[in-house]
């Protein structure tokens, strides 16, 4: 079910105040965050974040394409590189 | 024949039925079809005139996208998710389901059949 567009998308606070803070600065830095739950909006674009994945930190590039998804589809939490002896198919 | 985004209707259905064997066409969408280019809801196919034909016709192409265009719409936006490297388009590359199911068992429509492996030796003593 989607969010209630009464609310408005959901951005962590803190995260976007450091961003538009950039953007006032015109200056571009990685950004730490834990915030997966935090929705990509256009002033998004162009920054380089490191999402947190519950171990390391993988860093993201936002572009155009990506907003209106969330940071943490971008920094995947599982590592499953197939079973032993599985022969390599045709991954398209 | 009635033949309607290159797709042939079936002659002895009637009309809100056969404007479903159209891909992107459902029942609600084929009745709201049907009402507002003033044809009668459960007259069959091949009671059709060429008037209603051209209204039907008409109004699926002013308002609905259907087949090809659909298709491709939808495989672009697929095509969208495996690009910018989103989860959802992933589990599209590999072929696992999409929307959260549990794939330690079933999930065999994307999975496709299944591919046994052999077991192991059980020791015996």
């Amino acid at each position: 079910m989607s969010r209630s567009l009464k609310k408005g998308p959901f951005i962590d606070f803190k995260l976007e105040k450091k961003i538009l803070g950039m953007n006032d600065g015109k200056k571009k830095s990685v950004i730490k965050t834990w915030s997966r739950r935090s929705l990509i909006s256009p002033d998004f674009v162009g920054h380089t974040f490191a999402v947190h994945n519950g171990n390391k930190f993988v860093p993201v590039y936002v572009t155009e394409n990506m907003v209106g998804h969330k940071l943490g589809e971008f920094a995947p939490t599982r590592t499953f590189r197939g079973h032993a002896g599985a022969k390599d198919k045709s991954s398209k | 024949m009635a033949r309607i985004a290159g797709i042939d209707l079936p002659r002895n259905k009637r009309g809100v039925v056969g404007l479903t064997y159209i891909y992107g066409i459902g029942p609600s969408k084929a009745e709201k079809i049907l009402t507002e280019s003033g044809v009668d809801v459960n007259k069959k196919v091949q009671d059709w005139d060429d008037d209603e034909l051209t209204k039907i016709r008409g109004y699926i192409n002013d308002n609905i996208k259907v087949e090809g265009a659909l298709r491709s719409e939808v495989q672009l936006n697929i095509k969208r998710l495996m690009d910018v490297g989103a989860y959802r388009g992933i589990r599209h590359r590999l072929g696992l389901p999409v929307r959260g199911q549990r794939t330690k068992n079933n999930c065999r429509t994307r999975k496709g059949k299944r591919k046994t492996v052999a077991n192991k030796k059980k020791v015996t003593k």
